[in-house]
C-alpha cells in the first residue's frame, strides 16, 4: 500500500475502511527508515488555526492517535485546579436545600492560578497555601421603593436572585498581596446561585482546593476539548454540468466550488476542512466511482474551550507537561521495581 | 487558618498530587521470563492516557517484537503492558527506552507549540 493511501480512513457508504494505522518498524516493506526522534521532529507539525481569549482550535499533525487522545484525556481530566469542595452552612432558609446549594456552589469556576496553591490531603489543615475563603451572606427583603402592584420580583424585592458576583473573596494569611494584581473571583459575574423570597437568608464560608477532574468534573479546566481527523475528498473522474452543482450541494456551504473553464462547469473541492462527512453525495449513483471520503489518519483537529480559569494555550501546553510528569514519574517507579528485581535474582 | 512556610519544596508547580504516588508504582508481575525479555509490567494509578501512549512509544522500537496493554478491571486503578522483545535488549530497557522517547515526543510538541504562538500566524479574536 502507498503511504499516502495508508494514513487515510477511507469512508464508504456503509462502514469505515482501513481504520487502525501500522505505523510501526516493519510493517510494510517499503516503510524505510524506522522511527526516529529526530525524524519526528521533522515530520510532525502543530498549526494554530484560531485562538480566542477562551477558546483556541489547532491541527496536530504527525502524531498517533494515541499521543492525541493522551493529551485531550490530559484536559479533561488531569489538569488541576481551584473550585469550591467545602461549604459550611451557617444559615440556609432558601428553597434549595444545604446539599444542593453546595453542589451548586462547587460547580462556580473560580478564576485563580492553581501553580500557586498546593495540594490539600483529608488529614491536612487549611491553610493560606492550600485553601481559598469566600463568603456568601445575603437576605431577601421588601423593596420600599418598589411601585405598589410591582410584579417583577427583581423590583419588589432586594436579593431576590443570588448571582456568582455576590460571592466575598476572604484573602487569609498573606492571600491579598499575593493576589492583589489578580485578585481571586469567580470567572462570571452573572451565574445564577438561587433565588430568594423577603425572609430568606443564606449564610455560609466556602473552602476551595486544588483537584482534578478526574475527582469531580468541577475541577475540569476545559468545557470541551476533543479533536477530529481531517476530511478529505478525493475527485477520482471530473464531475461537470449539472452534476457539478448537485455535488456541490451535497456538502455544506463552501466545501465544494463550481469552476467554469471553456464554458464547462467542473466541480472543486477548495475547503475539505469544513466538510462534515455526512456521506450525501455517496447515495448518488451517478457519483459512484467518481468521488472517494477519505480522512487523514495523522491529522487531529482539536477544538479546546476553556472555562476561563487558565489560557487556552497554556491548558496546551500544561497538558503536555502532565504527560511528561507521568513519564518522570513511572521512570522512577521502574528504577525502583528492578532494583528490587535484582535483589532478588542474587538470593 | 494558619500561615504555611513556603519552601522550594511546597512552590514548584506540580501538576500531580506527587504525595498520592502509590509506594510500589510498578511492578513486574510473575511469569516473567528469566532473561526478562517477555514481562508484564503492572502500573498503579495510571489509566489509557499513560498506557496507550506509552504502548506507541514502545511500538516504535525495533527490538521489540510484541507491546500491548490492558486495564484488566475498570474499577481497579492498574494498568498491565506487556513487553516482549529479542535477545539483543530486554523489557525493562525497552520500557526505560519507551518512556524516554515519550517525554521526548512531549518535550518537542511543547516546543513546537511555544514556536507557533510565537510566530503569531493565526487568527486571534476577542
Amino acid at each position: 500500500m502507498a503511504l499516502e493511501d495508508r494514513n487515510r480512513v477511507v469512508i464508504l457508504e456503509d462502514r469505515v475502511e482501513n481504520v487502525s494505522g501500522a505505523e510501526f518498524p516493519m510493517s510494510f516493506s517499503d516503510q524505510g527508515i524506522p522511527f526516529t526522534l529526530k525524524g519526528f521532529k521533522e515530520s510532525f507539525d502543530i498549526k494554530i488555526i484560531r485562538l480566542t481569549p477562551t477558546d483556541i482550535e489547532f491541527d496536530l499533525i504527525g502524531v498517533d492517535a494515541s499521543i492525541a487522545n493522551a493529551l485531550r484525556r490530559i484536559l479533561i481530566a488531569e489538569i488541576p485546579t481551584m473550585a469550591i469542595e467545602k461549604v459550611y452552612m451557617i444559615n440556609n432558609t432558601g428553597i434549595i436545600q444545604d446539599e444542593v446549594l453546595a453542589h451548586r456552589l462547587g460547580l462556580i469556576p473560580i478564576k485563580a492560578n492553581p501553580d500557586e496553591f498546593l495540594w490539600k490531603r483529608a488529614d491536612e489543615q487549611p491553610t493560606d497555601q492550600n485553601t481559598i475563603v469566600f463568603k456568601l451572606e445575603v437576605a431577601c427583603s421588601h423593596n420600599r421603593d418598589a411601585t405598589p402592584g410591582e410584579a417583577d420580583p427583581k423590583m419588589k424585592y432586594i436579593n431576590s436572585a443570588v448571582y456568582s458576583s455576590q460571592l466575598v473573596w476572604d484573602p487569609r494569611g498573606d492571600q491579598e498581596e499575593r493576589f492583589a494584581m489578580d485578585p481571586i473571583r469567580p470567572v462570571h459575574e452573572d451565574i445564577l446561585i438561587t433565588k430568594l423570597r423577603p425572609g430568606h437568608e443564606i449564610i455560609c464560608e466556602l473552602h476551595c482546593e486544588k483537584g482534578i477532574g478526574k475527582d469531580h468534573a468541577k475541577f475540569s479546566p476545559v468545557a470541551t476539548a476533543s479533536y477530529r481527523l481531517l476530511p478529505e475528498i478525493q475527485i477520482l473522474e471530473d464531475i461537470i454540468g449539472e452534476d457539478a452543482e448537485l455535488f456541490r450541494d451535497c456538502f455544506p456551504p463552501g466545501v465544494v466550488d463550481i469552476v467554469e473553464e471553456n464554458g464547462v462547469k467542473r466541480a472543486k473541492v477548495v475547503n475539505p476542512r469544513k466538510d462534515t462527512v455526512s456521506r450525501e453525495v455517496l447515495r448518488h449513483k451517478q457519483f459512484e466511482g467518481k468521488v472517494r471520503l477519505t480522512r487523514v489518519r495523522d491529522h487531529f483537529i482539536f477544538n479546546v474551550e476553556s472555562t476561563g480559569i487558565i489560557a487556552p494555550e497554556k491548558l496546551i501546553s500544561q497538558a503536555l507537561d502532565v504527560l511528561i510528569e507521568k513519564c518522570d514519574i513511572s521512570k522512577t517507579a521502574l528504577a525502583q521495581a528492578t532494583k528490587g528485581n535484582s535483589e532478588e535474582d542474587e538470593e | 487558618m494558619a500561615a504555611m512556610e513556603v519552601t522550594e519544596e511546597n512552590t514548584r508547580p506540580n501538576y500531580i498530587a506527587l504525595l498520592d504516588t502509590p509506594e510500589e508504582k510498578i511492578t513486574i508481575l510473575p511469569g516473567a521470563s528469566a532473561d526478562l525479555t517477555s514481562v508484564t509490567f503492572c502500573i498503579k494509578e495510571e489509566d489509557h492516557t499513560l498506557g496507550n501512549s506509552l504502548r506507541w512509544a514502545i511500538m516504535q522500537n525495533p527490538q521489540v517484537d510484541f507491546c500491548g496493554y490492558s486495564i484488566p478491571h475498570p474499577s481497579e486503578a492498574k494498568t498491565n503492558v506487556r513487553i516482549q522483545t529479542t535477545e539483543r535488549t530486554n523489557a525493562v530497557e525497552a520500557m526505560a527506552k519507551g518512556m524516554d522517547d515519550l517525554k521526548v515526543v512531549c518535550l518537542m510538541m511543547k516546543d513546537k507549540l511555544a514556536q507557533r504562538l510565537d510566530e503569531g500566524d493565526f487568527a486571534r479574536m476577542n
